[in-house]
């Protein structure tokens, strides 16, 4: 499901207007890793993971992916966004449509595929979530935490060599975070390569195969979880996460499976 | 949501419900007693009053004769198929080239400011000029060019005219609509590798156009009076019909008598509009209570 060489950051910047929010980032996502951006509110973890899905464009740097490099000029923007999943903190799910529709849009429309294959396909992997009961209602008669696993679903029936989670669980109800998480953990455990920004430390623990701390646009530490964690070098990590400590939010995701 | 009032409670709010339903009945007949008695009083004071005024039998002559009301009837309805048939000519091209307008007027980025730049002054300009004025300038001064295979008919020219200020008013109302769909969405489409037509084709424009409905159909309801205005131009419809009965006979029945056709139409689609944003707010009420 996965491509070769994965997602190579190099040199990235990126500003609004005067505001610079990414200062260099330079990051490397091997095939079938998980990484989970972790940092304070502003940090850039929202931008970061936009400018890979190309819905903003960049000041400086370089982006490959599977070895092509894809913020090169006249690159087709179309071409690579159908190479890399997204999924928001607020769904987006489309409402004029069912839920079966959302995630076949995609397929149909921009990879082509036939009608049959994408319903086989949808059906398929909303089956594999449980979800296939819900196919023929509209999204607002969907929990939210139904919602964002439809959101998922839809990326997924784009078959993407990268999916980019954009704190997916942080608009749900604590008691709907769970079934979010035990799927990606799901998808984790089949090897796709995800980057997740995410305030779930417990879920980022127990997932990730790195983590990356993002301080004022910049990663200001990385490394294996468990060092991250108990071990961080960085005051402003250390900082960071006694913060979260004190909010309670360490733990997050490892309840409840 | 969780339940504020306390077990104990439950008598007194139940007391409360009681008389909540029972006050609500009694209020309805009520307010409905009230609307009855004030509309008895204001159209007797006017069945009243109206006859005693000093022009009264001449107006009644003039105006609500029987026999010229039965005469120029089938005659004027002849004609106002005329109107119809305009209106759904005009009212076809101006839902699609309307369309196109907000469409080229919502595309972003500097390559497209040329485009932007020239619905922007299509808008402006058909929207300042009066509707007469576009009818009379286009209706008299093409046919008089005699530009070889150009129509001099001036029913054409009146339904161009009718098409222009019709699709710029109604572009801004399909853009109100595109505007009120929160980038997100597009956003959500784009992520998934449609290109810009596609997502505006099946995620953005869907939604605008469904939120935009009923100003649409209001904008019909004008367009359906405003078919009359190409009498000026000497096309027979139903109002030159009436001034043609009504000057044969010197008697204006026959204007009585197309304004019976065109509240007829124009009614039951106010009606229909009005029914539709009112839904609209129920469901949009009851959409907010969910969230
Ligand atoms: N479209 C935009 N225009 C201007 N400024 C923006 C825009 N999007 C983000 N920013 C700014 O960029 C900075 C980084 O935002 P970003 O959303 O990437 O942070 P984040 O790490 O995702 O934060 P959070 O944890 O709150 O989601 C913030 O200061 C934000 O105000
Ligand atoms: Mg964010």
């Amino acid at each position: 499901m996965t491509g070769d060489a994965g997602l190579v950051i190099e040199g990235l910047h990126k500003s609004f207007g005067r505001k610079p929010v990414l200062r260099g980032i330079d990051l490397a996502v091997e095939p079938h890793q998980v990484v989970c951006l972790i940092g304070a509110s502003g940090s850039g973890k929202s931008t970061l993971l936009r400018c890979v899905n190309l819905l903003e464009p960049i000041d400086a740097g370089r982006i490959t992916l599977g070895g092509e490099d894809i913020t090169r000029r006249g690159v087709r923007v179309n071409a690579v966004r159908r190479r890399v999943g997204i999924v928001f903190q607020s769904y987006n799910l489309f409402p004029h449509m069912p839920v079966l529709r959302n995630v076949t849009l995609g397929p149909v429309k921009a990879l082509g595929r036939s009608r049959a294959e994408a319903r086989d396909e949808a059906m398929a992997l909303l089956e594999r979530f449980g979800l296939a009961d819900r196919a023929r209602d509209y999204p607002d008669r969907l929990s939210g935490g139904q919602q964002q696993r439809v959101a998922i679903i839809r990326a997924l029936a784009m078959r993407p060599e990268l999916l980019l989670l954009d704190e997916i669980t942080s608009a749900l109800d604590p008691e709907l975070v769970a079934d979010v998480l035990e799927m990606i953990r799901d998808l984790a455990e089949g090897g796709m390569t995800m980057v997740i920004a995410t305030h779930e430390m417990g879920f980022a623990r127990d997932i990730a195969h790195r983590v990356c701390f993002l301080d004022e646009g910049q990663i200001l530490e990385e490394g294996a979880p468990e060092r991250i964690f108990t071990a961080p070098q960085e005051a402003r990590t250390r900082r960071f996460l006694q913060r979260v400590v004190d909010a309670g939010r360490m733990d997050g995701g490892r309840g409840g499976t | 949501m969780a339940d504020p009032v306390p077990p104990h409670d439950h008598g007194f709010r139940r007391s409360r419900i009681l008389a909540g339903a029972g006050g609500r009945w009694t209020a309805a007949l009520t307010s409905s007693l009230i609307a009855l008695a004030s509309t008895a009083v204001v159209v007797g004071l006017l069945v009243w009053l109206i006859p005693k005024s000093k022009g009264f039998e001449e107006v009644k002559a003039t105006f609500f004769d029987r026999a010229q009301f039965r005469d120029s009837f089938d005659g004027i309805g002849e004609a106002f198929k005329t109107n119809i048939k305009l209106f759904m000519v005009v009212e076809a091209i101006v839902l699609v080239l309307a369309l196109v307008i907000a469409v080229m007027r919502s595309l972003p980025g500097p390559v497209f400011f040329p485009v932007r730049a020239l619905a922007v002054i299509y808008a402006d300009v058909f929207r300042g000029i009066p509707t007469i004025l576009l009818i009379l300038l286009l209706g008299f001064g093409v046919p008089a060019l005699q530009v070889e295979g150009i129509p001099s008919d001036e029913m054409f020219w009146g339904g161009v005219a009718l098409v222009l200020v019709y699709s710029a008013y109604v572009s801004e109302v399909y853009r109100a609509g595109i505007d009120s769909v929160h980038p997100s969405q597009d956003a959500a489409a784009r992520s998934l590798g449609l290109g810009r037509f596609r997502s505006l084709r099946h995620v953005v424009l869907p939604q605008a156009v469904r939120r935009v409905i009923p100003p649409l159909l209001n904008d019909f309801i004008g367009l359906q009076k405003d078919t009359a205005l190409v009498f000026q131009l000497g096309v027979v419809e139903a109002l030159n019909q009436a001034s043609i009965d009504a000057s044969a006979t010197f008697n204006y029945t026959p204007y009585l008598v197309t304004t019976v056709f065109f509240l007829a139409i124009t009614i039951p689609m106010t009606r229909l509009t009005d029914w539709l944003i009112a839904r609209d707010r129920r469901r949009r009420q009851a959409g907010g209570a969910i969230a």
